[in-house]
């Protein structure tokens, strides 16, 4: 063996644990299918493992095969030995294994998509989700009619969440991994999803349907909190913003940017982009895109298209620096 | 046109199976998709539909069964071993009777596939 040859395999000996261990670090965090956090999530999960190790053993089985029937066989079937193998082996297991595979997957169908009669009686959390290109409008039915919202969902641990999903633009795909399983906002129509979180914690959706050059950076985060933190979550959602006069706000107005963004208990009603009164609150910017400090409120401000090309916002970047940072800073106050 | 008679070859009753299938197929996936365009939840449209797929099946299960059995028949019952290659118009027949036969299961077997939803899913998903 070349001195080269052994220090590559000595290398390679000593990186495998740390890949594999790297690979299976990637199978759990907020945004895994594999780390299933609620029920429909975990039904998704459980197709995965048992069609996948379905798969693997049968693809051991063939290759096994393959290999007894290159290397060791020596003498030849006879002829009906063959047809029989090609019967069974060709069509009659297969078969049973398609019609298992497929009977199993449509008997979790219900239980993914529980949408029956049933189902949609029982309480609940609703509400209504629009994908738009690149972010998330969020409209939650609360106690005094519906609340927006952007780019986060606040869902209670335990209980169900009935979401109805649509589009105004391009077809996107709402996709929570930890939490349930993927469905298409087709402009036109309206779909719908049920989910449970089972564990407080928070999660990341994405949009899984290619929808334009921003569509990698259109996510948004779900924080699974108990009930009655999710009361009150959402009783402040309900309630105007926390800042309603003062410099920020009247910067806010005069240059223009209430004329897509509303923030209420304000005059700011605008209803092209994403609704503003919380903003404050939310963890991240930008549908998920940066953490909401002053410096990237401030960054988005001046040039929003280079934080993400393709949207709708015009850039800023011509009010003096004074003003960015008061706006920025505004938007910060509005918890 | 189910079955291979008298003395002319002809490749018709070879389609048949698969034809049934088709035809179900496309009955199925038509019959469900206006139920489910039209039930309002208080009706009983879409169990008719899963009835009526259910009725389908057997329907298109039996006519398969029946040009199974004739192309079982032109084929000998089994008692020639394929792969009927002659140049002779037994064989040809047999050759008929054998890839019909073949395609008759492929054919049950996706008709039955094609239902399964039918049998499982209890509501449309609207």
């Amino acid at each position: 063996m070349t001195p080269l040859l052994s220090a590559t395999q000595t290398a390679a000996r000593r990186t495998l644990p740390l890949a594999l261990c790297l690979a299976a670090a990637g199978c759990s965090g907020p945004q895994s299918a594999l780390d299933p956090a609620g029920r429909e999530a975990e039904t998704v999960a459980h197709l995965f493992f048992v069609m996948t190790i379905g798969g693997a053993v049968i693809w051991l089985a063939v290759i096994a095969l393959a290999v007894y029937a290159g290397g060791f066989k020596q003498r030849t079937l006879s002829e009906e030995t063959g047809q029989r193998l090609i019967l069974w082996g060709g069509a009659v297991v297969p078969t049973l294994i398609l019609a298992a595979l497929l009977a199993y997957a449509l008997w979790l169908m219900p239980d993914l998509r529980p949408w029956t009669r049933e189902a949609m009686a029982e309480g609940g959390v609703k509400g209504h989700v629009t994908a738009e290109q690149y972010w998330w409008r969020v409209r939650m039915e609360g106690p005094g009619g519906p609340v927006e919202s952007a780019n986060e969902l606040i869902v209670p641990v335990g209980q169900r969440v009935d979401l109805t999903l649509t589009s105004p633009d391009v077809i996107h795909s709402f996709w929570i991994p930890a939490l349930a399983g993927k469905i298409d906002m087709i402009p036109g129509r309206t779909n719908r999803i049920t989910l449970r979180a089972d564990r407080p914690g928070v999660y990341r959706g994405v949009c899984a349907e290619f929808c334009g050059e921003s569509h990698a950076l259109m996510a948004f985060t779900v924080r699974a909190v108990p009930p009655q933190e999710h009361a009150a979550l959402a009783a402040a959602e309900a309630r105007p913003a926390a800042v309603t006069s003062g410099e920020g706000l009247r910067l806010f107005l005069e240059k223009g940017c209430a004329a897509c963004h509303a923030i209420r208990g304000t005059e700011a009603r605008g209803g092209v982009g994403p609704d503003l009164t919380h903003v404050g609150s939310r963890p991240t910017i930008a549908a998920a895109t940066l953490p909401n400090d002053q410096a990237s409120r401030e960054r988005f401000l001046r040039n929003p298209d280079a934080v993400k090309p393709g949207v709708r916002m015009p850039g800023y970047d011509m009010l003096p620096p004074a003003e960015i940072e008061t706006l920025a800073r505004f938007l910060g106050d509005l918890k | 046109m189910f079955i291979h008679g008298g003395r002319n070859e002809t490749l018709w009753p070879l389609i048949g199976p698969p034809a049934v299938w088709a035809i179900h197929f496309t009955a199925s996936y038509v019959w469900a998709a206006i139920a489910c365009a039209k039930t309002t939840h208080e009706d009983a449209i879409y169990l008719t539909a899963r009835i009526g797929i259910g009725v389908m099946t057997v329907l298109a299960l039996a006519a398969i069964a029946y040009a199974s059995y004739h192309a079982w028949r032109v084929w000998g019952f089994g008692r020639y071993e394929p792969p009927h290659a002659d140049d002779t118009e037994e064989d040809r027949r047999r050759f008929l009777g054998y890839a019909t036969l073949l395609l008759a299961a492929l054919s049950a077997v996706s008709v039955i596939f094609v239902a399964l939803p039918a049998a499982f899913i209890p509501e449309c998903t609207w």
